[in-house]
């Protein structure tokens, strides 16, 4: 007997906890995908996980689409669908439950206390994301510099992130990376 | 009631859309957002919703984002949920999240299989190794943006919890579910006692 679990089922029961823990969305997300998806499971490498994070902030579309991708590494189609599902359905369903009662019964002061709670939790969060993106897509010291300047141009001015993604996508067909 | 004069109308904010959308309408609505939206599908959302279709107002707005973003996972999809349920019960909030996030994922599942086949190709590899270099930039401006409200209130103990967390998971590697039963409480017990502080 096998007493491996299929990689589709390791990957559905993965997302659909992941999905009630992803504190302040999918990519503050990104670095329990990469512990499970890379260290835990080796679905993928370092390098297809930062691929695939690259082509999931590419494609229009909400951040979770990442997941597709790790599904479709795993198990193909029927792994894009199955992870996309899980990551999405859990929340939505509380989501949908958490809009009724409070309609029905009026804000107490949790939410409050609880959405200020959680401002810390999903931005330690976001950091360690950056730092997993940058180690497993920095190589070398012009990979960082550009991280480093695509880090202070979206912050200091609004150009559309597209724009920086696309900058990233020449620089580095032009082989500077 | 009486027709209002023109200068009168253009001070207000024109009428909310009398008529709730039907199920074909949110998913439309809902597939164009998702599909409009390079980097953030928020700023698409509100346009769509508030100002092109009047289907709530801005406060309205507001407060669904809210509460989609305190509750976990990803924000926009919750967003759906709540929206197209709000207008037609469960099947709404379907359609709207079918429309969010079925047609881009099927245009992520035909680039997954591209990358499945091309991903050693060395031009592609390239152009992809610098997109991520450039999204990890973008997460990391995130991270500044939304630091700095805590750094202007001076939120010592809030930033230690963000720094710890980012410690645990960053550097230490940590389970996300550890980390995160360990920390939510500290971080609600803060805030709790700030709240009674200053109240």
């Amino acid at each position: 007997m096998n007493s491996e679990p299929s990689p589709l089922f390791a990957l559905i029961s993965t997302f659909a906890l992941l999905s009630l823990l992803a504190v302040g969305g999918a990519n503050a997300a990104v670095p329990e995908m990469h512990r499970i998806a890379v260290d835990v499971h080796h679905w993928m490498t370092e390098t297809q996980f930062a691929d695939a994070f690259a082509i999931s902030q590419l494609s229009p579309g909400p951040n979770v689409l990442i997941v597709t991708l790790i599904g479709y590494a795993v198990a193909g189609v029927a792994g894009a669908l199955g992870a996309t599902v899980a990551m999405c359905v859990p929340t939505a369903v509380l989501a949908y439950v958490v809009s009724r009662r409070l309609s029905r019964s009026g804000a107490s002061r949790w939410p409050a206390v609880i959405q200020t709670a959680l401002v810390p939790l999903s931005i330690g969060l976001m950091a360690a994301s950056g730092l997993i993106v940058a180690q497993a897509a920095d190589r070398n010291w012009l990979a960082v510099l550009l991280t480093v300047i695509v880090a202070v141009l979206a912050a200091a001015t609004r150009l559309n992130p597209l724009w920086l993604l696309l900058a990233g996508a020449v620089l580095g067909f032009a082989g500077l990376i | 009631m009486p027709s209002p004069s023109p200068s009168a109308a253009a001070a207000t904010p024109a009428p909310l859309d009398p008529v709730p959308p039907g199920l074909i309408a949110l998913f439309a609505a809902f597939a164009k957002i998702s599909l409009s939206g390079f980097g953030g599908v928020l700023v698409f959302a509100r346009r769509a919703i508030v100002e092109e279709h009047r289907w709530m107002s801005a406060e309205e707005f507001s407060e669904t984002y809210a509460l989609c973003h305190f509750l976990p996972g990803p924000n926009i999809v919750n967003l759906s949920v709540v929206f197209g349920s709000r207008f037609r019960g469960i099947a709404g909030g379907v359609a709207a999240f079918a429309g969010l996030v079925g047609p881009p994922m099927a245009l992520v599942i035909a680039l997954a299989a591209l990358y499945a086949h091309f991903g050693e190709v060395d031009a592609l590899r390239r152009s992809l190794a610098g997109v991520s270099c450039a999204a990890a930039g973008l997460l990391i401006s995130a991270v500044f943006r939304m630091m700095m409200p805590l750094v202007r209130r001076r939120a010592v103990l809030l930033l230690l919890v963000m720094v710890a967390v980012f410690v645990a998971i960053g550097l230490l590697r940590l389970p996300l579910p550890w980390v995160l039963l360990i920390a939510a409480p500290i971080s609600i017990a803060i805030s709790y006692a700030q709240k009674r502080g200053t109240a």
